[in-house]
């Protein structure tokens, strides 16, 4: 592909050949630099809507920490440290705040009717980043090595064999869900989070549902330039 | 406002919504966004958990069940001895029961995964930990030389006269030909008591063994599990796993799932189960697949909520 135009200060106007130069030309144009880490938002971008989403991102932070922590000493240290039980703490109400986070902003780009304008795969990252946070969130639960996990294993078993996988997604093989937990089902999220993020960089933030071309806002663009503005722009 | 409805479409064409802004803009700091963020969501969450801290119900072993309700124990093992628990008809993926499990139309998807961590109830929960002890006990090699028929015949008699002995008290039993079953069931529950049943049965599935299936299942075939689950509202007809033991909110974005149970046309059914994951993986999909479905993603238009979020914008245009 050609970029059209000065793309970058880079001259990416020539006719890459390479695989490696053909990446770097496509990754380029839809995501330069300024567009990834912008120094500004266009002026709709004022809402305290917009911060769940950083909220959750943030309790993601501190479930991957204190889930390091427990990771580090197993998962029966917390049942006999005051130290462990406090990180054990940590990580449940990380993940409560997560799930609230998560929900108001679910509900928020609901009501903004987010997905407009070419941003279906920014709700679907979102959507499959819900479902599998609740897979993860399950097999944590399934990991307490308490009475409660093994009443959840126990009634769990039902529904996951009913639709026969129970066998392979064994909640009572202590063994398997850990690595549900600590490896496989931490990393998806991680990196659907990370695909959803870059999604909304690269397609900027969707504008108002009603935002109509004679708006003052459209028609007057900046009279203060913000430092190098050019979020969404294309040069 | 705008005199064409605003469009709600997910598709990308030549409109404000799919073009690039090029409008007014605003500084907004990402980073220091995130930062204020982690600062305030720490806080919260070392506030959360100093005040609330966690739950922590000690598990309970095969020990402490048999320490704390004996004969709801030996009533358990003998129906695992004879084929009559839970476990022992649960048919795949524990063993072979025929016309067990949940169907969805003509299939049957329990069957289908097939038997692929085999239990045997009685050699696995009561003759296999006997045999390992020391001095097995006589009754042993009675029942192992039994046919089939006498087996059950005993298990049968026995079960029978442990209902009606006062409390279930297996010491309480009228006379009768129970076989070597009485001898079997009290072994297991001395064994059991001492401790030794939990490693004998964990030790089943070799030196390292994470696999805890026989362990849960056998407790589950007993009353004082479910009864201890119940007293922490746990049960299925109690949102049954969306909770977790003590005042906690546990999985509450289970709702949904838990939901589905209480509705009795579904919960009632006799393959609720498929009917609760189906509705659910259903519902997943179409939650994916809002911006495609007309109606669904017109309803932001109609309850304009977006006006709020935009309050500020619509002031100013
Ligand atoms: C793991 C959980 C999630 C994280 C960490 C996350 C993070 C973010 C962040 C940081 C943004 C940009 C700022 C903002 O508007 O808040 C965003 C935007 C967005 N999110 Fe999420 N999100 C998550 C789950 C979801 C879910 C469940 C949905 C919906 C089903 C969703 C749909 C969207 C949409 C459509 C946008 C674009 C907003 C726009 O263009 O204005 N996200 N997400």
């Amino acid at each position: 592909m050609n970029a059209s135009g000065s793309i970058d200060e880079h001259t990416e106007s020539e006719v890459l050949h390479t695989w490696t130069g053909k990446t770097r030309q496509w990754l380029v144009k839809r995501l330069p630099a300024d567009k990834l880490l912008p120094e500004g938002q266009p002026s709709y971008v004022s809402s305290w809507i917009y911060v769940f989403g950083m909220g959750a991102i943030a309790s993601l932070i501190y479930i991957i920490a204190s889930g390091v922590v427990l990771s580090l000493n197993g998962p029966t240290w917390y049942h006999v440290s005051g130290l462990g039980h406090f990180v054990n703490s940590s990580h449940l109400w990380s993940v409560e705040l997560f799930f609230i986070f998560m929900v108001v902003h679910l509900w928020g780009k609901y009501w903004m009717s987010a997905w407009r304008g070419g941003r279906v795969l920014t709700w679907i990252t979102g959507v499959i980043s819900f479902a599998v946070s609740i897979v993860a969130a399950f097999t944590g639960y399934l990991l307490q090595t308490n009475f409660d996990s093994q009443w959840i294993a126990f009634e769990a078993k039902d529904a996951l064999n009913a639709v026969g996988i129970g066998a392979w997604f064994n909640v009572a093989n202590l063994g398997q869900i850990f690595m549900w937990h600590i490896v496989l089902l931490p990393l998806a999220v991680g990196v659907i989070v990370a695909l959803h993020v870059v999604l909304v960089r690269a397609r900027g933030v969707v504008p108002p549902l009603e935002a109509a071309s004679s708006d003052t806002q459209l028609t007057t663009p900046d009279e203060v330039s913000v430092g190098t503005l050019t979020e969404g722009s294309v040069r | 406002m705008s005199k064409i409805p605003a469009s709600v479409s997910w598709r990308s064409k030549d409109d404000i919504a799919s073009r690039a802004w090029t409008g007014k803009k605003r500084e907004y700091d990402l980073f220091k966004e995130l930062t204020v963020g982690v600062i305030v969501v720490g806080v919260l969450v070392v506030g959360l958990s100093a005040v609330f801290s966690s739950p922590d119900e000690p598990s309970v072993t095969l020990k402490s069940w048999a320490t704390a309700a004996p004969a709801d124990f030996v009533a358990t093992a003998t129906a695992e001895l004879g084929g009559t628990s839970g476990t022992a008809g649960y048919g795949a993926p524990y063993n072979n029961t025929p016309d067990v499990g949940q169907k969805l139309g003509p299939i049957n998807l329990q069957s289908l995964s097939g038997v692929q961590i085999p239990i045997d109830t009685a050699v696995d929960f009561v003759t296999g930990p006997l045999s390992l002890q020391a001095n097995p006990p006589q009754a042993l090699s009675t029942w192992t030389a039994a046919a089939t028929d006498q087996r059950a015949s005993w298990t049968s008699a026995y079960t029978d006269a442990l209902t009606k002995a006062p409390n279930n008290d297996p010491t309480q039993v009228a006379v009768g030909d129970y076989g070597p079953v009485p001898a079997l069931t009290s072994s297991l529950l001395a064994m059991a008591q001492q401790g030794a049943l939990d490693g004998a049965i964990q030790g089943e599935g070799g030196f390292f063994n994470l696999d805890y299936t026989r362990s849960i299942l056998f407790l589950g075939d007993g009353a004082y599990f479910v009864g201890l689950a119940d007293g922490a509202h746990l049960t299925g007809d109690q949102w049954g796993m969306m909770n977790e033991t003590g005042n906690y909110p546990g999985q509450s974005w289970l709702w949904l799932f838990s939901f589905w149970y209480q509705v009795p046309v579904v919960g009632g059914a006799a393959n609720a189960d498929i009917l609760v994951v189906g509705i659910m993986l259903l519902l997943t999909v179409l939650l994916g697949l809002v911006p495609f479905i007309p109606g669904l993603r017109t309803i932001p238009r109609w309850i304009p909520i977006h006006r709020l979020v935009w309050k500020d914008y619509y002031k100013r245009r």
